[in-house]
C-alpha cells in the first residue's frame, strides 16, 4: 500500500492508495454524511447520501477509492439537492416526533434530517401495514426500518451468519411523475427502499448465533433488544466504559446503567453497547451483562473465617475470570505465604507458551486478530472457533468475505456456521489427537523447505508418494465436414443444393496417465476428496496468511510438541500465529502467576470449589465482586492489557481486603496495575492513565500492548513425530460450551439463563434415537454423569459435547485434561 | 378604566390594552414638600378610611375570602401541582412514556418507570414528581407532546416532610371523574396556541 495525497474541500490529506474516500475523510475529521456504510464491511450503496464530486465526477464516497492527486468536493448544489431529496424520502411515512422509539434521539434518521435541513415534505406514497415481529432476543419493527441494510451487511461480512435478507414490501409503485421531477439518485434510492423489507432467511424465526450485532448497527429503532424495549430512554443512561468479561477477545463495551426503578434507586445495567464500526460483539457479551454478585454486605464473620482459612491453606485454586490485578495479588500472596496457585487451564496455556518460546525465542505469539482481519488466507487449528472466541470467528469471516480470502478449519466437529462463512473454506474434520498431523501439514504445505531443519523435511517427505492416475481431459479437435445446403438462387428464384466444407471444433474426452504427488497427510486428516485441487485454487493470488490455534492444543497430551510445531510454523511459513486463550484472562494469569500443577491438602477456591470458597457467583463462603463490579485490567487475545471499570456498586469485601489483612498493603486493587511484572511484558502505567477508546480512523487506543520478551533458545528445533494410532475413532465427547455461554457468569445473566446438558447435533440424536429432554448417562474412563440431551442446531456429525458453564454438571471431571475423550452414552 | 385580560392573546402589541397609571409628580421644592405633609396630615383621610371600615362592618358585606373554605379563582396559566390527563373518548392515559418531561426537568425531579405491555405498547407503570425539588417552571407541561402532563390549580404544598412526592395515582384523572366530564383541559404552557395551524407546513399524503 502506498501513501498518497488527496484533496478534500481544499484540504490536502494523506491516505493509503485504494482506501475509500469516505474512510479517508473520516480519519481526517472531514464530515461526509453516510447511512448505509459500515467500516470493515462492503459498501451497500443503499442510501446514496455519501455522494461527493471527485475530479468533477459524482461518485459515492463509500465505494470510490482514493487515487493520487484526487480532488474531492463534498458539497455541490446538485449534491445538496440529492441529499435533501434522499432525506425527504426517508421521512416519507416516518414521522420524526418519535415518542416511544427506543433509539430515543440516538437516531441517524433524525440527525441527518436536521443536518440536511429538511423542513417540508414533497413526496408521498401510501403506507403499507407492517406489523412488528418478535425474533426472540430481538424485536423488529418494519414501520421504523429505513432499509439501509446495515443489519444484512454486518451479518454477512462481519458475523458470518448471513441470517438476514430482503423480502418484498408489497407497496404501491411510486408515482410516475416523481421520476421526472426528483433528483436521480434520490429516486433510485427510493425505488429500492420501496421494494423491500428485512426478514430472517427462511421464515419467521431467526436462525443464527444470536450476536445481536444487527440491532447494534441499526441507525433507527427498527431492531432492538426485546429485553430492553420500552424500558428506558438512551439519554438516561450513564455509560461505563469496560472490557467484556466473558472471553479472551476482550471487546470494548459500555455498560449502560440507570436506577432500577422509582422505588429502587440501586443502579442496574440495562444494556451493553459497542463501537460497532470497530468492534463486533457476540451474544454473550451483548446479553450476558447482569452477572453481578447482588446484595452483598460486608460480612465480618465470613471475612474472619476467610482469614483463618488463608492461614490454614496451602493452595489457592482459581479460574481465569479475574483481573490482572487480582492475579497479581494471588501471586504476591503465594510469595508471602508460600501458597500453591492452581489453575490448570492457565497452566496448560502457560506451558504451551513456554514450549513455543523454546523455538521461537519470543515470550508471546506474533499475531493478533487485527492481522487475521487483514489476511486473505486464514487457518484455524484446534479450536471450536465460534464458541471459544466468537471474535476470532468474526475476524476469519471478515477476512474471507472482504479480502476475497480462503480458509481452512481443522477441527473434529463439523460446524455449519464455519461452512456458511464462504464457499472458499474447507473444514477438515480430523479425528481427535490428530492435531499434530494438521500442524505438520501446515509445515508441509507452506513451510520453506530449504530453511527448515532437514529432519523435518525428511519426515514430511515420508508422507509423499508419486502415484500414476488416469485423468480424463477434454481436448479440442478440429473436424472438417461437408455439408449440403439449400440456397435460393436469386436470379432464377429456384432453390439449389450446394456443397460446402465446414470446419468445426468439438470437445473430445481423452484419457491420460499422469504422475501426481500424493500427500498421505490428507487422508490421515480425513481431508475431503479433491482437497489438493481445492487448495491450489484457494491459494491463487494470496498474500497475507494468518493461523489461529486454539485450546485443543494446550491440553493435548503432546502439547509441548504441538507448541514447538506452532513455533516452527511461525518461523518457516508466511503465517502470523495467534493463540486463542481459553478464558477471559487466561493470558494475564499465565503471564503473572507462577502456577502449580497439584493442589495441597487445604484449598481455597476462588470462583471454583475449595475447602473454603471465595465466589463472585454468590454461592461461596465469602462473596467476591464479579467482573462488572470491579475495576482493573484484562489481557486479551491481542496481547493487549485493557482497562475495565466497575459498572455496579459492590459493598462487600474484595480480594485486596484479604490481602491487606494478610500483610500486603494497597489502598485499592488498582494500585497493582502499575506493579504488574515488567519481565512478562507489562508496563508500569497507573490504571487511571490507561486510555480506552477508538479514534475516527478506527485505531484502537485501549490500554497497552504487552511487550514481547526475547527468550534464550538452544537452537534445537527437533520435533517428535505424531502417532496416528492414538487417534480417537470411537464415540467422542468434547468439552465446550454452546453458543451464548462461556462460564457460570454468562449463565447467571437473566437473558441467557439456561441449564446445561449433553449437546448433540440433529443427526447424532436421530442416529442414537434420542429426543430433546431425554436423560442420558455419559460415561468416560474418569467417571460418569447423568444429564439431559439438548439439540444443538449449530453443529453436525456424531461428536457430542458437555458444557462448563453449568456448575451442576462437573464435566471437567470426565476428562483427562484433553478436551476430547472416548465416551459411552446410555439412555436412562 | 376597566380592563379584562384576554388570555388567548398573549402578544404585547400596540393594539393590546396596556395603559399607564396616572401618578402625580413628586414635589421638588421645600415649600411644596411642606405643603404636601400638612395636606396629608390634616386632610382627615384617616377618618375617611375608618368610616369605610365601619360602614362595611355594619352592612355585613364582607369581602374577605374565607380561605381555606373558600378559594379565589386562579388564572388558567397558573402553574400549580401537576395532573396527568386521560383521552376524552377512550379513557386511556394520554402519557405515552416518551420521557421528555423527565429529560427537560431542570430540577431533575421527575422519574418514570416504563415497560412493554401486553399490547406491545409502551406503558408507564409508575410516575413520580418530587415536589420538594420542583420549581413549577412548567417545562414538563410545555414539552409534553400529548398534553398529558399539565399544571393543575392545587397550590397548597404544605407537607410534613420537605420532600413530598406525587405519584401517578395522585395525578391521573380518575375514570369516574372523566366520565362525569370533570377533567379540565389546560390552556397554559404547552396547549395549542390559537391559530397555530396557519404556521405549519402540511405534509402531503397519498390518500
Amino acid at each position: 500500500m502506498n501513501e498518497i495525497t488527496i484533496t478534500i474541500d481544499g484540504r490536502a490529506i494523506k491516505t493509503q492508495e485504494g482506501e475509500y474516500i469516505l474512510n479517508a475523510a473520516r480519519a481526517n475529521g472531514i464530515f461526509i454524511p453516510a447511512i448505509c456504510y459500515l467500516t470493515r464491511c462492503s459498501p451497500t450503496l443503499a442510501c446514496r447520501i455519501c455522494l461527493v464530486e471527485a475530479d468533477g465526477k459524482q461518485v459515492y464516497a463509500c465505494n470510490a477509492k482514493a487515487k493520487q492527486g484526487m480532488d474531492i468536493t463534498t458539497t455541490t448544489p446538485n449534491i445538496l439537492a440529492e441529499r435533501r431529496a434522499i432525506m425527504e424520502v426517508y421521512d416519507v411515512n416516518h414521522p420524526l416526533e418519535c415518542g416511544v422509539c427506543d433509539q430515543s434521539g440516538e437516531c441517524e434518521l433524525q440527525n441527518y434530517t436536521l443536518e440536511v435541513g429538511v423542513d417540508s415534505q414533497t413526496y408521498s406514497i401510501k403506507d403499507t401495514h407492517k406489523p412488528a415481529q418478535n425474533w426472540g432476543l430481538l424485536h423488529y419493527d418494519p414501520a421504523l426500518c429505513i432499509m439501509c441494510e446495515r443489519c444484512i451487511t454486518v451479518c454477512k461480512d462481519m458475523i458470518g451468519d448471513a441470517a438476514l435478507s430482503t423480502v418484498a414490501r408489497g407497496s404501491d409503485a411510486i408515482e410516475a411523475t416523481f421520476k421526472e421531477s426528483m433528483p436521480k439518485d434520490a429516486y433510485a434510492m427510493w425505488n429500492k427502499l420501496n421494494k423491500s423489507l428485512i426478514a430472517p432467511n427462511g421464515g419467521d424465526t431467526l436462525d443464527c448465533t444470536n450476536c445481536g450485532e444487527c440491532s447494534s448497527v441499526c441507525p433507527v429503532g427498527a431492531l432492538v433488544s426485546s429485553d430492553y424495549q420500552y424500558t428506558s430512554n438512551a439519554w438516561e443512561h450513564k455509560q461505563i466504559p469496560a472490557t467484556c468479561a466473558h472471553c479472551s477477545a476482550g471487546c470494548q463495551i459500555s455498560y449502560d446503567i440507570k436506577h432500577t426503578s422509582i422505588a429502587n434507586t440501586e443502579p442496574k445495567i440495562y444494556r451493553v453497547k459497542n463501537e460497532w464500526n470497530y468492534v463486533s460483539l457476540c451474544g454473550a457479551g451483548r446479553y450476558g451483562f447482569d452477572f453481578e454478585n447482588r446484595d452483598v454486605r460486608k460480612d465480618a464473620v465470613a471475612f474472619e473465617k476467610a482469614l483463618d482459612a488463608f492461614k490454614k491453606a496451602d493452595t489457592i485454586k482459581f479460574t481465569s475470570t479475574i483481573t490482572n490485578e487480582e492475579a497479581m495479588i494471588l501471586q504476591k500472596l503465594k510469595e508471602k505465604l508460600g501458597l500453591r496457585l492452581v489453575n490448570n487451564e492457565a497452566l496448560a496455556f502457560k506451558n504451551f507458551l513456554i514450549g513455543y518460546s523454546t523455538i521461537s525465542g519470543k515470550s508471546l505469539y506474533g499475531g493478533d486478530l487485527k492481522m487475521v482481519h487483514a489476511a486473505d488466507f486464514v487457518v484455524s487449528i484446534g479450536s471450536a472457533l465460534k464458541t471459544d472466541n466468537p471474535n476470532a470467528r468474526f475476524a476469519m469471516n471478515n477476512a474471507l468475505s472482504m479480502n476475497k480470502g480462503a480458509g481452512l478449519y481443522f477441527h473434529p466437529i463439523n460446524d455449519p456456521v464455519i461452512e456458511g462463512m464462504s464457499k472458499n473454506i474447507t473444514q477438515i474434520n480430523h479425528a481427535p489427537m490428530m492435531e499434530e498431523a494438521a500442524l505438520y501439514l501446515m509445515l508441509d504445505l507452506f513451510g520453506d523447505k530449504a530453511a527448515m531443519p532437514s529432519s523435518i523435511t525428511e519426515y514430511l517427505s515420508t508422507f509423499h508418494s508419486t502415484k500414476t492416475v488416469t485423468v480424463e481431459e477434454s481436448v479440442d479437435e478440429k473436424v472438417t465436414e461437408t455439408v449440403t445446403k439449400k440456397v435460393l438462387n436469386e436470379e432464377t428464384g429456384v432453390e439449389e443444393e450446394v456443397s460446402e466444407e465446414v470446419t468445426k471444433t468439438i470437445k473430445k474426452k481423452v484419457s491420460k496417465e499422469v504422475e501426481v504427488d500424493e500427500n498421505a497427510l490428507f487422508a490421515l486428516l480425513n481431508a475431503p476428496a479433491g482437497f489438493a485441487d481445492t487448495l491450489s485454487k484457494y491459494l491463487a493470488k494470496k498474500e497475507t496468511f494468518a493461523l489461529m490455534v486454539g485450546p485443543d492444543l494446550y491440553t493435548h497430551p503432546n502439547a509441548a510438541n504441538c507448541a514447538r510445531l506452532v513455533a516452527l510454523i511461525e518461523k518457516y511459513t508466511a503465517f502470523s500465529v495467534t493463540m486463542i486463550p481459553n478464558l477471559s484472562n487466561t493470558l494475564g494469569v499465565a503471564m503473572i502467576c507462577d502456577l502449580d500443577a497439584e493442589c495441597g491438602s487445604y484449598t481455597i477456591g476462588y470462583n471454583t470449589d475449595g475447602n473454603f470458597t471465595l465466589s463472585a457467583l454468590g454461592n461461596g463462603d465469602l462473596d467476591m465482586p464479579a467482573l462488572n463490579q470491579q475495576e482493573g485490567t484484562l489481557s486479551s487475545i491481542d496481547k493487549q492489557v485493557n482497562p475495565t471499570n466497575a459498572a455496579l456498586p459492590y459493598n462487600g469485601y474484595v480480594l485486596n481486603d484479604i490481602a491487606n489483612a494478610l500483610g500486603l498493603n494497597a489502598k485499592h486493587t488498582i494500585a497493582y496495575t502499575a506493579q504488574l511484572p515488567l519481565g512478562a511484558g507489562f508496563k508500569a502505567i497507573e490504571f487511571d492513565a490507561l486510555p480506552n477508546h477508538y479514534t475516527n480512523a478506527g485505531e484502537e487506543v485501549r490500554g497497552y500492548v504487552l511487550d514481547i520478551q526475547d527468550v534464550a533458545t538452544n537452537g534445537d528445533e527437533s520435533v517428535s513425530a505424531f502417532d496416528a494410532t492414538k487417534a480417537i475413532n470411537d464415540k467422542v465427547l468434547y468439552l465446550a460450551n454452546p453458543v451464548l455461554q462461556f462460564s457460570p457468569f454468562t449463565a447467571r445473566a437473566h437473558q441467557l439463563q439456561s441449564k446445561g446438558g449433553l449437546y448433540a447435533s440433529a443427526s447424532a440424536m436421530e442416529a442414537s434415537g434420542w429426543s430433546e429432554g431425554d436423560r442420558v448417562n455419559v460415561k468416560t474412563a474418569h467417571g460418569d454423569v447423568t444429564v439431559t440431551v439438548i439439540k444443538d442446531g449449530k453443529i453436525e456429525g456424531d461428536i457430542t459435547y458437555l458444557p462448563t458453564f453449568d456448575t451442576d454438571i462437573n464435566s471437567e471431571a470426565l476428562f483427562d485434561g484433553y478436551r476430547f475423550t472416548s465416551v459411552s452414552i446410555q439412555k436412562v | 378604566m376597566h380592563h379584562e385580560e384576554v388570555f388567548t392573546d398573549r402578544n404585547v402589541s400596540e393594539s393590546s390594552a396596556y395603559y399607564y397609571v396616572d401618578i402625580e409628580n413628586y414635589p421638588t421644592t421645600g415649600w411644596d414638600k411642606f405643603k404636601q405633609v400638612v395636606k396629608r396630615t390634616f386632610s382627615g383621610e384617616l377618618f375617611v378610611g375608618l368610616w369605610v371600615v365601619l360602614r362595611e362592618m355594619i352592612k355585613f358585606d364582607i369581602h374577605t375570602v374565607q380561605y381555606p373554605l373558600e378559594k379565589l379563582p386562579i388564572g388558567p396559566r397558573y402553574r400549580a401541582v401537576h395532573k396527568l390527563l386521560r383521552l376524552w373518548e377512550s379513557g386511556y392515559e394520554r402519557c405515552i412514556g416518551c420521557g421528555l418531561c423527565e429529560k427537560i426537568c431542570i430540577s431533575d425531579c421527575i422519574r418514570m418507570d416504563t415497560r412493554i405491555d401486553e399490547n406491545s405498547r409502551k406503558e408507564v407503570t409508575e410516575y413520580s414528581i418530587n415536589l420538594g425539588r420542583c420549581i413549577f417552571c412548567g417545562y414538563c407541561a410545555e414539552v409534553c407532546p400529548e398534553l398529558a402532563i399539565v399544571h393543575g390549580q392545587r397550590y397548597e404544598n404544605a407537607s410534613e416532610q420537605r420532600a413530598h412526592f406525587v405519584i401517578k395515582d395522585d395525578m391521573l384523572t380518575p375514570l369516574d371523574m372523566l366520565k362525569a366530564g370533570e377533567q379540565a383541559e389546560y390552556p397554559g404552557f404547552g396547549a395549542i396556541i390559537p391559530g397555530s395551524d396557519a404556521s405549519v407546513k402540511k405534509t402531503p399524503l397519498a390518500y
